[in-house]
């Protein structure tokens, strides 16, 4: 309410152009505006919404959940506390990498938060996936049964519905994910890549003797030098073109004598490039989604602490067809649409390495999440692209998160990756782990561990 | 945090005395502090009780993704909290027409906690007293026992939601005048019926007997009456006392049983944590009326805020600063819910019928539709209804009795649903049902509720712990049963079990092509399950 007031004082002070240009804009129009319909009940349940509303809030725009960042100071202590409760004989109970979504109104951030859950005796929905099912209250014109507004399912892009929504914020995911990366290595004992002895240095910097000076330094370059001097004699007149040069004639200056000295280069080898791939089809909704983002978002922090910043990402959603998106933030919150073909996205990220020839400067790593469907139930298709991309990467990570619904049965994709004798044949490049419906955290590290873990 | 200054707070007095006259109650004393957000990052934590005490899990964010409200203590943040004086916080920079109505609406709530009998177990001490003492307890068992002391919070604040609240407000005088003594009852609903097996003449005699004696003897009357029970009965008294000592020990809940009856922890070294756990306990009892009138406290408040508002003379000119906040506070959302709107119309409609005398047969009764619309005998009974109301609900029975097709076709509400459409890739949001009973039914299943689990006192013959969850058509949360049970094993000391329905799902398997009509609703077959916690193991069995 304070804002609201705010405003509205404002208003009678001062406009900023754009604010005074709509102002006009809405003062000429003529024409009815059409309200866009879309409830903002997609998050929360009806509970949540006769529940979190209070007066703080309601009455005086006071909100309670202060930026979850500030939590971030008691950090170690909650981990060391955490490694305590493991030796006392009970189960961790501190979580990590957690996505957040603080704010209400317009931007929203991905934020990296310690976490906990206070776990009791209480009721669950019969099923986890029903939202479609629950009710919600409502109020106003409409018969039963019409349709009174809708929201697009997948929310970034043309849509009236949530664009703008996926705007900025993006980048916040970097900085603390950084953090959560050196925790991740730190205590849940991720491998370290550096000490694998990979292929490529892994080191940021080589040190080279690329850089020039001139009159002081380290070697001199004598080809370089000798050029400069010819170039100041040319200039001197003391060099003619029509005559024989005479080297003793010559003036050397202090400054034609050019040296070699050591510097610091950039090593562009050591970079990784990682493409995180993730089915978004709509048997992936709920737990499965949740399951792989998460994963992804941890491995994502990791590789980051790892490569010390030096990773680039790509993200690829697909469900019969792969597309490319520009964020964490779009890949992370995009959802559910159609069916699954998995190997449209590994074409699609064999086209892309081929066409920017990313092989050759690149680490390149692909870690894919899928609940394990895929309409290429035998991999026809699937297995000739994947036996592709093993050619040039450096590990693979297919993680299988399948839905409470299909506990126990075997998916396509791990039916076809068996029989195919990839795993085995090429275990050091490609790793296969299922998750059930309800893996907890621990469950999802220890994932990431038979991931990229090289036993 | 520091005291609204003079000038406010003589606003707050204006805003009392008018308060009183319209007929609200409430003790004299308040306090009004400024919040600045660093003290929110402090207070919000701690449910905006300052003196509540310190535990780790305050200080990192918690996971609300499921069944937020279910959690203690189920976010009861209030503007004001339910202490003796009641405290209510403020911004420092709120006009003073915004104070005004913010002022009101705190005193809206607090005639309810200080009048509403589901308050009643907050009527006679001030928690933030009592919330001190406990927090200097807990830093000094601290001090002696380290992080143990955090391990029984955990594991007391894992099943704090199953406190006995309706066992407690029971056994308070709650200033209803009691129809009859508890022997009387046990008589006529136990005795009778289940021992005797009576019938129905046979108890209707003894109905009238009793009445007879009353009128006849008046003070005089029962024990004459029972003095003619134990003459056909002799064994009458002692199956009484046999029955009063084991109702004794049944109205115990959960978490009385286990310091009750666990050998861990009446053992001499363990004793301090008992103390701890009755903290934790004592603090869920404060914090369950809240979390069960959340829509008739906010309804009332909103009432009152409104109506006293209007009336001030002290803010003229700013009425339309007025409407738009109120508004704001108190519309309908075209898809979801508001608990301020919801209770505020409902006591609108409420005052309104009480006032035309449609609380009754004769209107009940009543078909013709034209006539129903136009019924008015000026019963004047409206404000008198709210105070009752005020005085004797919580959230289920407002609900329940009042959210009816009249109200409803009122205020065009509806119960609304979510649906998913292939061909366009959009959620769909459309009116299903415009019937009261399913709104009512969308309303309860919104409601706090937490399971209720039993205890098992009969097949005991080793020192197992049995708790049995008594099925109400939702399943517990399955990945929580785990660690809520490991903290019981820890506190009990020896094994627990819990039985509980699980959902056995079978989803139709879905046809490869997925844009063709709606998913069929999948099969769910129930089964018993007993889990077993020992030796900090789980372990699962299938009952059938």
């Amino acid at each position: 309410m304070q804002a609201d007031k705010d405003t509205s004082n404002k208003e009678e002070e001062e406009l900023s152009p754009e604010q005074s240009a709509i102002r006009n804009q809405e003062k000429n129009f003529e024409g009815c505006h059409e309200i866009t319909m879309t409830p903002d009940i997609e998050m929360e349940s009806t509970s949540d919404q006769l529940y979190s509303n209070n007066d703080l809030n309601v009455l005086q725009n006071i909100t309670l959940t202060p930026s979850p960042l500030l939590w971030l100071k008691s950090l170690d202590e909650l981990l060391e506390r955490d490694k305590r409760r493991q030796e006392d004989g009970f189960p961790r109970k501190i979580h990590i990498g957690r996505l957040v979504r603080p704010g209400k109104s317009g931007e929203q951030k991905v934020v990296v938060v310690p976490s906990t859950v206070e776990e009791k005796l209480m009721h669950d929905r019969i099923r986890p996936q029903d939202d479609e099912s629950e009710g919600s209250g409502g109020a106003g014109d409409g018969e039963e049964g019409e349709v009174i507004g809708e929201q697009p399912v997948r929310q970034q892009g043309e849509g009236q519905g949530g664009a703008g929504q996926g705007k900025g914020g993006e980048h916040e995911a970097g900085s603390d994910a950084y953090e959560l990366g050196k925790i991740l290595t730190e205590k849940f004992k991720l491998p370290n890549l550096k000490e694998k002895g990979k292929k490529r240095s892994l080191t940021r910097f080589t040190y080279d003797l690329t850089d020039r000076n001139r009159g002081t330094g380290q070697i001199l370059d004598k080809k370089a030098t000798l050029r400069k001097i010819i170039t100041t004699n040319i200039a001197l007149g003391r060099l003619k073109i029509t005559e024989p040069p005479d080297p003793t004639r010559f003036l050397v200056a202090p400054q034609d004598k050019v040296y070699r000295i050591l510097s610091r280069e950039k090593d562009y080898e050591s970079q990784a490039m990682v493409f995180f791939v993730r089915d978004y089809s709509g048997s992936m909704s709920g737990n499965p989604t949740k399951l792989i983002v998460t994963q992804h978002v941890l491995i994502y922090s990791w590789l980051l602490y790892q490569y010390a910043n030096q990773v680039e990402t790509r993200f690829i959603l697909h469900d019969v067809e792969a597309k490319e998106v520009e964020d964490f933030y779009t890949y992370y919150n995009t959802n559910v649409a159609g069916g699954t073909q998995v190997s449209a996205a590994y074409k699609l990220v064999n086209k892309i390495v081929n066409d920017e020839n990313l092989a050759k400067d690149y680490n390149i790593y692909v870690f894919h999440g899928t609940d394990g469907d895929d309409w290429d139930a035998e991999g026809k298709e699937t297995i000739p692209e994947l036996k592709k991309l093993l050619t040039y990467i450096n590990r693979i990570g297919v993680t299988i998160a399948r839905p409470g619904y299909a506990r126990g049965r075997e998916s396509e994709v791990q039916k076809y990756l068996d029989k195919s004798g990839l795993l085995k044949d090429a275990a050091h490049l490609l790793r296969m782990d299922v998750l059930e419906d309800d893996s907890d955290e621990e469950r999802i590290i220890e994932s990431i561990r038979r991931l990229i873990g090289e036993g | 945090m520091q005291l609204i200054n003079q000038h406010t707070k003589a606003i707050m007095e204006g805003c009392k005395e008018r308060a009183l006259d319209a007929g609200l109650s409430f003790q004299s004393e308040t306090l009004e502090y400024i919040v600045t957000n660093r003290d929110l990052i402090e207070l919000s934590p701690k449910i905006m009780i300052p003196t509540l005490y310190d535990y780790w899990v305050h200080d990192v964010e918690v996971l609300k993704e499921k069944g937020k409200y279910e959690l203690y203590p189920g976010n009861p943040y209030e503007t004001v909290i339910n202490t003796r004086p009641a405290i209510s916080f403020y911004n420092d920079n709120n006009p003073d027409w915004l104070n005004v109505m913010i002022f009101y609406h705190v005193l809206g709530h607090i005639d309810f906690f200080q009048n509403n009998h589901f308050f009643r177990n907050t009527w006679d001490m001030d928690f933030t007293g009592e919330a001190l003492s406990d927090k200097r307890v807990i830093a000094r068992l601290r001090s002696e026992h380290g992080r143990w002391v955090d391990y029984i919070i955990e594991f007391a604040r894992s099943i704090d939601n199953l406190v006995g609240y309706y066992d407690e407000l029971k056994t308070l005088d709650d200033g209803i005048e009691k129809s009859c003594s508890e022997r009387l009852n046990y008589y006529f609903d136990v005795f009778l019926q289940l021992e005797k097996h009576t019938t129905i003449s046979g108890y209707v005699n003894e109905v009238n007997r009793y009445n007879e004696l009353k009128n006849e003897l008046g003070e005089e009357g029962e024990p004459s009456f029972f003095a003619e029970i134990r003459r056909k009965h002799p064994e009458f008294d002692a199956k009484y006392k046999i029955y009063r000592n084991k109702s004794k020990d049944q109205s115990l809940d959960l978490v009385q049983h286990i310091m009750t009856h666990s050998v861990f922890l009446n053992q001499e070294e363990n004793t301090w944590m008992k103390s701890i756990i009755e903290i934790v306990r004592k603090t869920s009892l404060f914090f369950q009326p809240q979390i069960r009138t959340k829509i008739l406290n906010e309804g009332w408040a909103s009432y009152w805020h409104e109506k006293l508002f209007l009336k001030d003379d002290r803010i003229n000119g700013h009425e339309v600063d007025f409407a738009r906040v109120h508004a704001g506070v108190t519309s309908m959302p075209r898809v979801g819910l508001n608990p301020y709107a919801l209770g505020l119309r409902l006591f609108y409609e409420i005052e309104e019928r009480a006032d035309k005398g449609r609380f009754g047969l004769d209107f009940d009764r009543m078909t013709n539709i034209h006539s129903r619309k136009d019924y008015d005998i000026k019963a004047g009974a409206g404000i008198e209804t709210l105070f009752k109301i005020r005085r004797e609900y919580s959230d289920f029975l407002f609900i329940n009795q009042y959210v009816d097709q009249d109200f409803l076709s009122r205020y065009n509400l509806f119960v609304a649903g979510k649906r998913l459409n292939n061909q366009r890739m959009t959620w769909e949001y459309y009116v299903k049902s415009r019937k009261a009973k399913d709104y009512r039914k969308m309303l309860f299943e919104s409601l706090y509720h937490p399971p209720r689990i039993l205890i098992d006192t009969y097949t005991a013959d080793d020192n197992q712990l049995r708790l049995i969850h008594k099925f109400e058509g939702k399943p517990l949360v399955r990945e929580y049963i785990a660690s809520a049970l490991l903290g019981i094993e820890f506190l009990w000391g020896d094994t627990v079990s819990l039985e509980t329905n699980q959902a056995e799902i079978k989803t139709p398997l879905r046809a490869t092509d997925a844009s063709t009509g709606p998913t069929p609703p999948p099969d769910i077959k129930w089964r018993r399950i007993r889990y077993t916690m020992k030796d900090r193991k789980l372990s699962k069995t299938t009952l059938g």
